[in-house]
């Protein structure tokens, strides 16, 4: 008998005695199972680019009876190429999160008490509104901050340029990339930007300083280096913790937490000492060379051995490794480097040792982004900014820093710290202050100062708790946001589009900034009817067509030479017009002109504490993730990473709940697991940074794991530019027991 | 039980995994995995003392064996071999006895909170079978690390790797003959 036959001789059999009797032969197994359906597909997929990082990969949402099922990476995108990390999968998790900020809100109780009240949408602008208009009046446009972070920003950064206040800053600079941009544009007369020029497809060997590809997980980036892998290129990783990017090297260097500048030097002594470096590329571009080999000539392996704790051998060795691979060999620059105070001059360090190698615009190296040319909306012009920003005390104050510095705008908000009258009233989007910025005490004193705050959220924020009103603001798949015009390997304009109407009653930025304006008396500066349409005439402007990059996301343009051998110009924008080892602009300002080793910048632990080292978590944004449900599924909470002699010293047990306490007696307010291990430097603990929230409206993140934050009570400020150094916090450990 | 020719195998580039979790999100979104479970994570294993250290980091799941502890153990019959040797559960058939999570050697199993049936990979079978050719992990991986294809035809890119590359299966002391491979 066919097993077919019988089956249906079977159900048929059983049908006389049992109604629905298809269960008793399923019962058995004999009969074919349907396969698993979970029907996830979207009826509709719309293209749109992703916020949940900053790295901006193009996605392809699929909407299934007007829900978003699903995000997966758009092919057509030159930096998704298809594919996603988790937290731009995990989209459907931030959208859909139940505890969104779904109306405005008045505060209605002591700021930070988080008691508000719900409002109607004109309830709430007229507020913000006649509050802008009073501080404009009683202290001029200047007293009035923007903190913003992200792509949204955009439309709010528009208002505050047409309100006529200079005074917008993002933590992005001085809490992060802005050592770097400084570092390179004083040796290349460019800084980095996002996405970073690093071609490390094309490399041969790859130093990451610091840096923690994979972990750091800018999609496009871990990309490049997973094809560097492949194509066998030589990776050298320097880190005080054994990270994934180290377990895929062929060097680590484990070296002691605050001495990256002396091992740069040494690898410079080494490469000019021995001729390891590109002299014809030199003689081409460079700027300085012999100055530069005087400097470094103390400077040896030997004299590096007991400040950076690295064999003198293993740093001659990987020398010799960079200069076999060079011209392709990337010198990464990293990407948070605000780390010890001198992070302008590290950061120099490596675009000079990039220098010598001959790397920076040459294939394996940095190559020469290119951008699509797209005319700007034709706005009216801004009007005149009388006032000087506020973050510095004098204009003459980190003289390179070219953006604003958030802490700074917190001093400026204290009365007392500055002469000039200050700041009265901030705007906060999709920054997180509270969290971002260190010293945290000093930023909450700051904003009980404040005349008022408004915040423009999705989430029910730490600095949304803080707020006089609070605006909640509809997701990046709700709505539509300005054009991105990356420079990239290849030009191309990407759109971001409305995937879904927004929920509850949150708004699009652009709809907030307008109607802002429109109750500013800016209504000329918000000529468009809604954001899709302001894209549309650029779009438009530039000779192509909006409809098609609806349909695709994207819209390519020509490729372009990107390398000096390509025919790539080869302008540098320092004053020199070279590539400048030694630099007249810093010594004419006071600084040194080659970085230099200063003993004293380096602070060992006091007995008993170990330094705060943190970084991120391939799953998590900052603190911004933490409450997406689909992501703390997978990563609820930090750990603090102690190495294993350390732990067995203290008698802490792998999984053991702990609290941290600062050298200035801070204790970190919520516990952490301790994670017993042996990939940490014993000088050091580690945590990934996000964790910790205290909002009451987190409910999933609320109180889950410690925030690095707010044990930064000290920061050392870069006298180039004004980058606030956080890894310079030492901590001890306070057992759950002893806490209470 | 019959099985067609095709044998479904995934092989995984422990080289150039992150470990970033991507393909565990993947296939939460894709197959509306139930909220604090995951049929896809990430294992990482260390070796040796500060600072001489290796280590791996690998995405892990059903190991889709060919000799599977959970077909063999399943009192009902819903766990069975699908097309392509996948190894499926039909949910109509699941008790939630639960033998199953007892028999597996790699914990990829566990109970569906609101179906309390038997939950794990189906190696996107309705992908796989449905002309798409790759899981949802697969699809998404940033690093490209994971590769599923079909062992019996041997200019298959699975078969390929497997052929070029060092190659180890976990537990193969379970004597359960996984079709989840890892590149060293």
């Amino acid at each position: 008998m066919k097993r077919r036959e019988f089956v249906r001789i079977g159900s048929t059999a059983t049908a006389t005695a049992l109604v629905g009797g298809g269960l008793t032969t399923r019962w058995f197994g004999l009969d074919r199972a349907a396969l698993p359906q979970p029907g996830t597909d979207g009826d509709r997929i719309v293209p749109s680019f992703c916020e949940i990082c900053f790295w901006k990969c193009g996605i392809l949402a699929h909407v299934k009876n007007g829900r978003v099922t699903k995000i997966r990476g758009n092919p057509r995108d030159p930096l998704s190429q298809g594919h996603l990390c988790p937290r731009g999968a995990a989209g459907a998790g931030l959208l859909y999160d139940p505890d969104r900020l779904k109306r405005p809100m008045l505060r209605r109780d002591a700021r930070g008490s988080q008691v508000f009240e719900e409002v109607s949408w004109d309830d709430a602008l007229s507020e913000v509104a006649r509050n802008f208009e009073r501080i404009k009046r009683e202290w001029g446009a200047g007293a009035l901050v923007l903190f913003s972070h992200g792509y949204g920003g955009n439309w709010m950064k528009h208002l505050f340029k047409a309100y006529g206040s200079p005074n917008i800053a993002e933590p992005s600079f001085a809490q992060c990339r802005g050592p770097r941009e400084v570092g390179f544009d004083l040796t290349f007369g460019s800084g980095v930007f996002s996405p970073e020029p690093t071609d490390m497809m094309n490399a041969r060997c790859i130093v990451l300083i610091g840096s923690h590809l994979g972990e750091n997980m800018h999609n496009t980036q871990v990309r490049e280096f997973a094809q560097a892998i492949r194509n066998g290129a030589d990776i050298i990783t320097v880190d005080p913790r054994f990270s994934v990017a180290a377990s895929k090297s062929r060097y680590w260097l484990p070296i002691k937490p605050g001495t990256d500048l002396a091992l740069l030097l040494a690898w410079m002594n080494v490469v000019i000492g021995e001729g390891l470096y590109d002299r014809e590329y030199l003689d081409q571009y460079g700027y300085g060379f012999d100055q530069l080999r005087a400097h470094v000539a103390p400077y040896t392996p030997e004299w590096a051995y007991p400040r950076t704790g690295l064999d003198p051998d293993l740093i001659r060795r990987t020398a010799h490794v960079m200069a076999g691979a060079r011209p392709a060999t990337l010198i990464h620059p990293g990407r948070h480097v605000t780390w010890y105070g001198n992070d302008a001059q590290r950061s120099r360090a490596i675009a000079m040792l990039n220098a010598l190698l001959g790397s920076w615009g040459r294939k394996g190296g940095f190559y020469l982004p290119a951008e699509m040319e797209l005319p700007p909306y034709p706005y009216p012009g801004y009007r005149e900014q009388g006032a000087p920003a506020a973050d510095r005390p004098q204009p003459s104050d980190y003289p390179l820093a070219d953006e604003l510095l958030t802490q700074g705008l917190c001093e400026a908000t204290i009365p007392g710290l500055r002469e000039q009258p200050g700041v009265k009233g901030w705007m906060i989007n999709g920054s997180n202050v509270l969290t971002s910025i260190p010293n945290p005490a000093q930023t909450r004193k700051a904003i009980q100062e404040l005349e008022f705050l408004v915040t423009v959220e999705v989430l029910p924020s730490e600095s949304a708790g803080w707020s006089d009103v609070v605006l909640p603001e509809a997701t990046y798949l709700e709505r539509c946001d300005e054009l991105l015009v990356p420079a990239y390997r290849q030009p191309y304009v990407a759109v971001r589009q409305e995937v879904v109407p927004p929920l509850y009653d949150s708004k699009p930025g652009w709809w907030i900034a307008k109607e802002l304006a429109s109750r500013l008396g800016l209504g000329d500066f918000f000529p468009w009817k809604d954001g899709m349409e302001y894209a549309r005439e650029r779009v438009h402007a530039a000779g192509l067509d909006c409809d098609v990059l609806q349909r695709d996301g994207v819209i390519l343009g020509q490729l372009q030479p990107i390398y000096f051998e390509e025919g790539a110009p080869a302008a540098f924008g320092t004053p020199s017009g070279k590539i400048e080892l030694y630099s007249q602009r810093l010594a004419s300002l006071g600084f040194d002109p080659m970085p230099t080793w200063h003993d004293e910048d380096v602070e060992d632990p006091p007995p008993g504490y170990y330094r705060l080292l943190f970084g991120r978590a391939p799953v998590h944004t900052f603190g911004r993730t933490a409450n997406n449900r689909l992501l703390s599924d997978v990563f609820p909470e930090n750990e603090v990473w102690v190495n294993a002699r350390v732990a067995a010293h203290w008698g802490l047990k792998d999984g053991e709940r702990v609290y941290l306490k600062n050298q200035d007696g801070v204790r970190s307010t919520f516990s952490a697991p301790v994670k017993v291990t042996e990939r940490i430097h014993p000088d050091a603990v580690y945590l990934v940074h996000g964790f910790g929230h205290t909002a009451k409206g987190l409910r999933v993140a609320r109180g889950r794991g410690i925030d690095d934050n707010e044990l930064v009570t000290r920061y050392k400020v870069d006298p180039l530019m004004g980058g606030t150094g956080m890894n310079v916090n030492f901590v001890t450990f306070v057992r759950e027991a002893d806490a209470r | 039980m019959a099985r067609d020719r095709k044998r479904y195998a995934m092989v995984i580039d422990t080289r150039t995994c992150v470990g970033c979790s991507a393909c565990a999100i993947a296939c939460k979104t894709e197959n509306q995995v139930a909220d604090g479970h995951s049929r896809v994570w990430i294992r990482t294993l260390t070796s040796g003392w500060y600072p001489a250290l290796a280590m791996t980091v690998r995405s892990e799941r059903c190991n889709q064996c060919t000799d599977a502890p959970c077909v063999r153990v399943c009192p009902t019959g819903a766990s069975y071999y699908g097309p392509g040797g996948i190894v499926l559960v039909d949910p109509d058939k699941c008790t939630g006895c639960k033998a199953c999570i007892a028999a597996c050697p790699y914990g990829a199993r566990f109970i569906d909170p609101a179906t309390h049936t038997a939950d794990k990979c189906t190696l996107c079978v309705h992908r796989l079978e449905n002309d798409v050719p790759t899981t949802a992990c697969q699809e998404i991986c940033p690093t490209e690390s994971i590769h599923v294809g079909d062992l019996a035809d041997p200019s298959s890119e699975v078969s390929r790797l497997l052929a070029e590359r060092d190659h180890y299966t976990l537990e193969p002391e379970a004597g359960t003959r996984p079709n989840l491979f890892y590149l060293r």
